[in-house]
């Protein structure tokens, strides 16, 4: 069998207004309202509407053998349900032909999965949760933010009840084997690996409308011939890209869409290739071999590292900071923040901070809504300035709500206590034969029974945070 | 390949970026195989050391050369000074002031053969532009002279000079832009100094501008044909050991340092006004003014009147090692410019391991990568990139880190080599 695998990322970030030191402390909101609703106004007239209804079409027309995959942020799905309903609407549209596999994701398009597993776990139950109520899908395959893959990375993602998981198929990692076969992790074989096959992927992606390069225009045709001279035996291309490429990137007028429009059937003509789900490929295909990938890939730039997400001074102690705050911000249990801090870890803010544009430029600049990284970085962290202030004040009134809580039980069974041994006392007078032997029964028992009480008037004498936490551990224990 | 240079300060005595920037570039170019430069320039003080002078008694025309050596491995350089009182950066009414203050000194008289004697300095001439146009009598005359293939002259001041060496050789004429008068006057141009650098760029067969800001403003103010303009950026020499003296710091609190003139090019008000929103959120922090003009004044009044001057300084104008000291002292160097064509200091900060913010209406602006950009004009930009600075420490330290390395790069060889190679267009 020889298949074709489609991906598209769907990502738009919640951008940040300009957020100034002497707003740190003062004020809370941090969204750009204006630039979020415009550009979502703009890519969805100019990408995800048009591409929607053209995949809906191809899918309809081609009768179950035109298939595609996506993934949504939760983010993205989030501006979608505020700014431009319709495009879910589309989205829904295509999830009920049954062609279309919805992808598991982090909420934020984050990086958390390089900040263990809690936090990360979270994000992908948020999406998942979010993709089922939208879509009635319960995706099985993992694709994480920016192609982001390491062994790690994978054997958490297994661990996790994933089947097989999207990544780059970076030179480097690969070497001389080819992206075409179905892969696996390196720690644990049952996660399997698709791997982008980025040449292919990038002549549509990045090279399609560029005059200067020799083999513009490209059409359906040469495409499929390009796809035909792939060894016999290489049996998945995997394309994957940003869906923007499709009117945004690649504006209309370039041609785009009608070579999206010929390519599912120029390649039923011309080629012996059908088209698969990503869930598919890894249901049907065999793994060849295990991929060693001990640094974290990407999709992104020359290098397919980190580097433009945290390549630099700057994205790191931004990086560092944010996660820092992880556990206060659960601890704080406060809706607001949780949601907040999840918009703050989305990926977009650290490229933004990249300063790689020194040779990656154009497609640093064209995303970027800064003058410069270092703009990027000071408004990043004015924002996480206050964020922390609010994390640390919220974190203060729960530890102070629950020291009160703490201590009003303490009061209760300290004066339950009381009572109870001034009944025992008023009881053991008069007939002392019977308590003895009510004693050692419930001595008997429960041993703890008579010691816990104790711990907690000691507790209760001092009533600071140090006896709460002590009465926490009691309570655990 | 010998070239006529015109200029109007060089060391010791230096009032602006200007000297500093001819220097730079002869040395720069004297690395160069067969070229040889003949810098001419008005003699502003009269306080030099004599005895070193020799006197160049070519015809009628009196001026006098010197030898300069600047170290072993730079050639000698001739220098020829006339005597004159062009002082630059001066507008024409800063000049009559001037010449008021110097007004008893002697006369001079300096033959000419353009017809007799030509009161060269006669009480140090009243008008500037009478100075300049003296100066470009005599340029003639030495035009004449010496032996050269291409002239160059340094800003406005020196155009009618270039101008007129190249009437009486018939050879090229560089012209090399570091400023304009709309950069000086902050919009309020003086009509005839434009004048004077209009017929300057239209006669130049050459006009170099020492950054692209500046190329613009050629270009779009002064209708010059963009073929002709060329941006050649100015470098920075590496700090001497003597510079690299660390002060001692008295206080514990973050310095931010303001250098340079207080006139409203170099945009001094922007600076307080930031300091002052900066000094709402932080208390551990002092600014500095470090220079004097026009606006001094005024901004002590404001600073007092913001009820900041407890944490506001003022150091008058600094000079020498005072400016490096400074900088040892700063934790962020600040350049507000309205308009600076190119801007040396955030570099020499920058070698002084202070971060730089400066604004994108400097020329320098467009080859700094580790600095901090600003639009002058935008006070909520430049105090949020000030606390940014002082507050979150991995910036401040990536810009000490590849800062010194960008700086190191710019070296005026590299200039020097880019105006060379101008020059052999003109000489075959």
């Amino acid at each position: 069998m020889r298949t074709i695998c489609i991906y598209f990322q769907v990502h738009q970030p919640f951008r940040f207004r300009r957020y100034r030191f002497f707003d740190i402390g003062n004020d809370h909101y941090y969204y750009d309202d204006y630039s979020n609703e415009s550009i979502l106004h703009k890519v969805a007239q100019k990408c995800y509407l048009p591409a929607n209804a053209l995949m809906l079409d191809l899918i309809q027309k081609n009768k179950g053998k035109f298939k595609i995959a996506y993934s949504l942020s939760g983010i993205a799905m989030e501006q979608f349900r505020l700014y431009a309903p319709e495009v879910l609407e589309s989205f829904k549209k295509l999830a009920d032909t049954g062609q279309v596999e919805f992808l598991s994701e982090t909420y934020a398009h984050s990086l958390s999965s390089l900040k263990g597993r809690e936090e990360f776990e979270k994000q992908v139950q948020a999406h998942d949760q979010l993709i089922k109520e939208h879509f009635g899908q319960e995706p099985k395959v993992f694709r994480n933010t920016e192609l982001v893959y390491s062994d790690e990375i994978g054997a958490m993602v297994a661990e996790m009840g994933f089947k097989a998981m999207l990544t780059e198929g970076a030179k480097h990692v690969l070497g001389w084997k080819s992206p075409n076969f179905l892969y696996c992790n390196a720690i644990n074989p049952k996660l399997k690996l698709l791997l982008k096959n980025f040449k292919l992927s990038d002549d549509i992606a990045f090279r399609f409308s560029n005059k200067g390069w020799p083999e513009y225009p490209l059409t359906a045709e040469k495409y499929v011939d390009w796809l035909n001279q792939t060894p016999e035996k290489e049996e998945v291309i995997n394309l994957f890209m940003d869906y923007e490429t499709f009117g945004e990137h690649q504006w209309k007028e370039t041609g785009i869409f009608d070579f999206l429009k010929a390519l599912p059937s120029t390649v039923f003509k011309n080629s012996p290739f059908t088209f698969s789900t990503p869930s598919e490929v890894a249901r049907k295909l065999q793994v060849v071999s295990a991929v060693n990938v001990p640094y974290p890939i990407s999709w992104a730039d020359e290098e397919r590292d980190l580097t433009a997400w945290l390549g630099n001074e700057l994205q790191q102690e931004a990086f560092d900071k944010l996660y820092s705050l992880g556990e206060k911000v659960y601890e704080s249990n406060d809706a607001g923040i949780q949601q907040d801090y999840s918009y703050l870890q989305v990926s977009d803010h650290f490229y933004y901070m990249s300063t790689k544009f020194f040779s990656d430029g154009e497609v640093h600049s064209y995303f970027n809504p800064y003058k410069s990284p270092y703009d990027a970085f000071i408004n990043y962290m004015n924002i996480l300035s206050d964020f922390e202030i609010r994390v640390n004040a919220a974190v203060q009134s729960t530890v102070d709500d629950h020291v009160a809580r703490l201590s009003k039980i303490i009061k209760e069974k300290d004066e339950q206590l009381e009572m109870l041994e001034q009944r025992l006392a008023s009881k053991q007078k008069p007939d002392s034969k019977k308590t003895v032997g009510t004693k050692t029964q419930a001595a008997g028992k429960k041993s703890t029974a008579t010691k816990k009480p104790a711990t907690i008037t000691k507790g209760s004498t001092t009533k600071t945070s140090g006896s709460a936490k002590r009465a926490q551990t009691g309570k655990k224990s | 390949m010998r070239v006529l240079m015109f200029g109007w300060e060089f060391p010791p005595h230096i009032s602006g970026g200007l000297g500093t920037a001819c220097y730079g570039l002869t040395r720069g170019m004297s690395s160069i195989k067969n070229l040889d430069i003949l810098f001419v320039v008005p003699k502003a003080y009269g306080d030099e050391d004599q005895s070193r002078l020799k006197l160049l008694g070519a015809g009628d025309v009196t001026v006098d050369i010197r030898k300069i050596r600047e170290s072993q491995y730079l050639k000698d350089l001739s220098y020829i000074e006339i005597n004159s009182n062009l002082v630059p950066y001066t507008s024409p009414e800063e000049y009559e002031e001037l010449v008021n203050k110097v007004e008893n000194k002697g006369k001079r008289l300096v033959e000419t053969s353009m017809g007799g004697k030509l009161n060269f300095t006669g009480k140090y001439g009243k008008d500037l532009y009478e100075e300049i146009a003296n100066y470009a009598v005599v340029a003639g005359e030495i035009a004449l002279k010496e032996d050269f293939d291409i002239i160059h002259s340094h800003d406005w001041l020196t155009y009618p000079a270039g101008i007129a060496a190249k009437r009486a050789s018939g050879k090229p004429l560089v012209i090399h832009v570091h400023a304009t008068d709309f950069d000086r006057s902050g919009g309020k141009v003086n009509p005839t100094v434009f004048e004077i650098e209009k017929t300057g760029m239209q006669l130049a067969d050459k006009i170099i501008a020492v950054s692209n800001l500046t190329r613009n403003t050629v270009i779009d103010k002064y209708g010059i044909h963009p073929d002709k303009v060329v941006t050649v950026y100015n470098a920075v020499d590496p700090l001497s050991d003597q510079e690299k003296l660390q002060m001692k710091r008295g206080i514990t609190d973050k310095v931010v340092t303001f250098l340079g003139r207080v006139t409203l090019q170099k945009g001094p008000e922007y600076f307080v006004q930031a300091a002052h929103k900066v000094l709402q959120k932080m208390d551990n922090v002092r600014f500095v003014m470090a220079g004097s003009g026009e606006l001094l004044e005024k901004m002590i009044h404001w600073t007092s009147a913001l009820g900041i001057s407890d944490r506001f300084h003022y150091t008058g104008f600094l000079k020498g090692d005072d400016v490096f000291k400074m900088f040892s002292i700063s934790d962020v160097y600040v350049m507000p410019s309205v308009s600076e064509p190119f801007g040396i200091s955030p570099l020499e900060a920058m070698q002084s391991n202070v971060p730089s913010i400066i604004s994108y209406q400097s020329g320098v602006a467009e080859i700094l990568q580790y600095a901090f950009k600003v639009d002058f004009w935008d006070v909520d930009a430049l105090a949020d990139a000030i606390y940014g600075l002082l507050n979150y420490p991995s910036l401040s330290e990536m810009f000490k880190k590849y800062g010194v390395k960008e700086v190191h790069d710019m070296k005026w060889e590299n200039s020097g080599k880019k105006v060379h190679n101008l020059y052999k267009e003109f000489v075959k």
